[in-house]
């Protein structure tokens, strides 16, 4: 993992992950060597898939979006059938934790199988975007395997960095400052290979349109030849418009049921601990919401951030999206309105009043363009609910239905 | 920009476009044209519509425009702005993707051009003009500058100065995507050349270093108060959206480093959202 700060980013546009086995064939389009080998579905599909491969020995790899798999049992070496058969069923049959799993873990639904490889030296390779400097960067270390943030923590001198001039793309020499950082120097035709995939990457990064690619470790083979045994690539969410075919490489399953129906809609939901829902325009408000409902000495649903031209029906869908998550036992509804018009907000929400039976109190915040017509839309209605004129206020309602 | 900007509205013809460009009109900003490619002739509200800001430049004599134009041409509709130097681009477009940005930026260098945006709400002089779409009545003119990288949140904020009697000088949105054309640092250069603003709010948000780095250059040479906000402190680590080159600025990113940069800067840190205006008023209230 090379994210240094992983925090939720909640702004619409962010990435779309992919599992490993979808990497590694995107990976092998762009001529960037990795482990014969293929995903499978079953324990059946397993040994169907070790049976055209060399070997024993054979990887087992669980396949969901999480890293520390190999820590939590989630990679294993086989050296046989059955030893494969106990691995597929082992990592298949029940959830995987790991670091970032939280302590639920998540059902695997695919295993990608490979043929072993003998490993000399592990590497770390990576492309990612550098926010400051507004280019793509390329991120190289010997201290391939480890946690990336940790080496650049503790010893920032083994991990360089070439960044991508916006005009010339990627230049050989960059591959070379980079590979010839390497303490011993590899043979003359492995750094060759080195500097050669550094450029595929670069490649793949571009087409793709990545946020992250990210192959850790990279490895030297006992022969002299470098080969990406892992691989992580993040896509750029605003870039799948021209990006049809990864569109289609989303995994549902991987998501909350909640969460993937927000999407549907364009709603920016994430699912979260507490008990008090709340709707907000605008993913600055809305984590100011959360921050809000948290000092009230409550704990947020979820964060929804509806967007700035949200249409009734998103609103609709938003409020009963919350109302579906059945430990809300409040909801605050905080807009200022902007391109969202109080009085659009309004109609929304009444809309899903008469669809759903709405049993929590429900504590709304108007503000911005059209207000008064958005308050009066809901006062004339036969909706029950508390009004807030300001933020202060809309936290003490909140700490009333905690205490209360 | 001033009150004697001409702005030019590219993608004048879109849903967003024409209702922002009547909401500009009216707040007083002189909307001297509109552009939207193959729709030259038309007029919007009276403004008249050209197919290229070349031409819009020629006949209305414009030099700021104000971008609505869709996500897959927006970058395009930026360098077009600039090529043609125009002095400042703000751009409203929210969801342009991040590679087509990494090449705005790299052609913005050793431009005139100013770009404010993209993904954010734009720039106001309450009183004066606004180029964006931010709801022009809760401004009122004055002496703080607000810059922030969120939308509704700096209404927010602005309408809690305004209730406490703080007018605004300037109200700039940054914008929230991870490229962006000008940085707060950016902007606070010109707060301190400004004789307009005496004191300036700063809105931030967890994510990249922009508050640190602007923490350090107000520690450096910047001598006007300043009070700042950062949203998304109780949001939670588990939910993971990497952003891999933040590795290049050495984990920044957390609320609370960003809160603790701010306030060895010697920054005022509001934690309360819901009294920022009352804070704002004790550090301010005399400027």
């Amino acid at each position: 993992m090379v994210c240094l700060n992983e925090l939720p980013i909640p702004y619409k546009g962010s990435i779309m992950k992919l599992h490993e086995y979808q990497a590694k064939s995107l990976f092998r389009r762009f001529g960037i060597p990795v482990p014969e080998g293929d995903v499978a579905a079953s324990i059946r599909d397993a040994a169907a898939v070790a049976d055209k491969l060399h070997g024993p020995p054979w990887v087992v790899k669980a396949q969901i979006h999480a890293g520390g798999r190999g820590k939590g049992g989630g990679v294993q070496v086989v050296h046989s059938p059955d030893e494969l058969r106990e691995a597929s069923e082992a990592i298949l049959s029940r959830p995987l934790i790991t670091k970032q799993t939280g302590s639920k873990g998540k059902k695997v639904h695919k295993l990608l199988i490979e043929q072993g490889v003998e490993i000399q030296q592990e590497l770390y390779l990576a492309m990612a975007i550098d926010r400051n400097m507004a280019r793509p960067v390329m991120i190289f270390s010997q201290a391939g395997g480890m946690d990336i943030e940790e080496v650049a923590e503790e010893s920032p001198e083994r991990v360089f960095r070439e960044f991508v001039h916006p005009e010339l793309g990627w230049m050989p020499f960059q591959g070379r400052c980079l590979a010839y950082r390497m303490s011993p120097l590899p043979q003359p035709e492995t750094l060759k290979e080195l500097t050669v995939l550094m450029a595929r990457l670069h490649k793949a990064f571009t087409t793709l349109d990545c946020s992250l690619a990210e192959i850790n470790p990279l490895i030297i083979t006992k022969n002299g030849n470098v080969m990406a045994i892992d691989a992580k690539i993040d896509i750029d969410d605003n870039a799948l418009f021209r990006q049809k075919e990864l569109s289609t490489y989303d995994d549902p399953t991987e998501k909350d049921p909640l969460e993937q129906r927000a999407e549907e809609y364009d709603l920016n939901y994430i699912r979260l601990e507490g008990n008090i829902g709340a709707m907000v325009n605008g993913a600055g408000l809305a984590m100011a919401t959360m921050d809000v409902i948290k000092l009230a000495g409550a704990e947020p649903a979820n964060f929804l951030d509806v967007g700035g031209g949200a249409s009734e029906e998103m609103v609709t869908k938003g409020l009963e999206i919350i109302l579906e998550d059945k430990r809300v036992k409040a909801v605050l509804i905080n807009i200022f309105g902007g391109i969202l018009r109080c009085d659009v907000l309004a109609r929304g929400v009444l809309t899903a009043a008469e669809k759903i039976d709405i049993r929590v109190p429900l504590i709304v915040r108007l503000e911005g363009t059209n207000v008064d017509q958005g308050r009066k839309i809901l006062e004339d209605s036969s909706l029950e609910f508390r009004v807030a004129r300001d933020m202060a206020e809309a936290a003490g309602l909140v700490a009333e239905q905690v205490s209360g | 920009m001033d009150e004697n900007s001409r702005v030019v509205v590219q993608g004048i013809t879109g849903r967003e476009g024409t209702f922002h460009a009547l909401q500009m009109l009216t707040y007083g900003t002189e909307v001297a044209a509109g552009v939207t490619p193959g729709k030259g002739g038309q007029n919007v509200e009276g403004v008249p519509v050209f197919n290229t800001v070349r031409e819009a430049m020629e006949e209305e004599g414009v030099n700021v425009s104000c971008i609505f134009v869709p996500p897959f041409a927006a970058a395009d509709a930026i360098m077009e702005g600039v090529s043609e130097g125009l002095d400042v681009i703000v751009c409203i477009t929210e969801g342009i993707p991040t590679l087509d940005m990494v090449k705005v930026a790299g052609f913005l260098e050793h431009k005139k051009a100013v770009l404010i945006g993209p993904n954010c709400p734009g720039i106001i002089s309450p009183g004066k003009t606004k180029v964006g779409i931010m709801p022009g009545p809760i401004h009122k003119p004055g002496n703080i500058g607000v810059l922030s990288r969120s939308g509704t949140l700096t209404y927010e904020v602005v309408d809690q100065l305004t209730r406490a009697g703080l007018g605004q000088s300037t109200c700039i949105g940054i914008g929230g995507d991870p490229i962006i054309g000008t940085t707060f640092i950016d902007h606070l250069k010109r707060f301190k050349e400004d004789s307009e603003t005496k004191g300036v709010i700063l809105i931030g948000e967890i994510g990249g270093s922009a508050e640190e780095e602007a923490a350090e250059y107000i520690q450096r040479e910047f001598e006007k108060p300043v009070i700042a906000f950062i949203a998304g402190r109780t949001a939670p680590p588990g939910r993971r959206m990497g952003h891999a080159g933040a590795i290049v600025s050495g984990g920044k990113g957390k609320a609370e480093d960003k809160i603790s940069a701010l306030e060895s800067a010697g920054i005022t840190v509001a934690r309360n959202l819901g009294s920022l205006g009352e804070t704002a008023l004790e550090t301010m209230g005399q400027t």
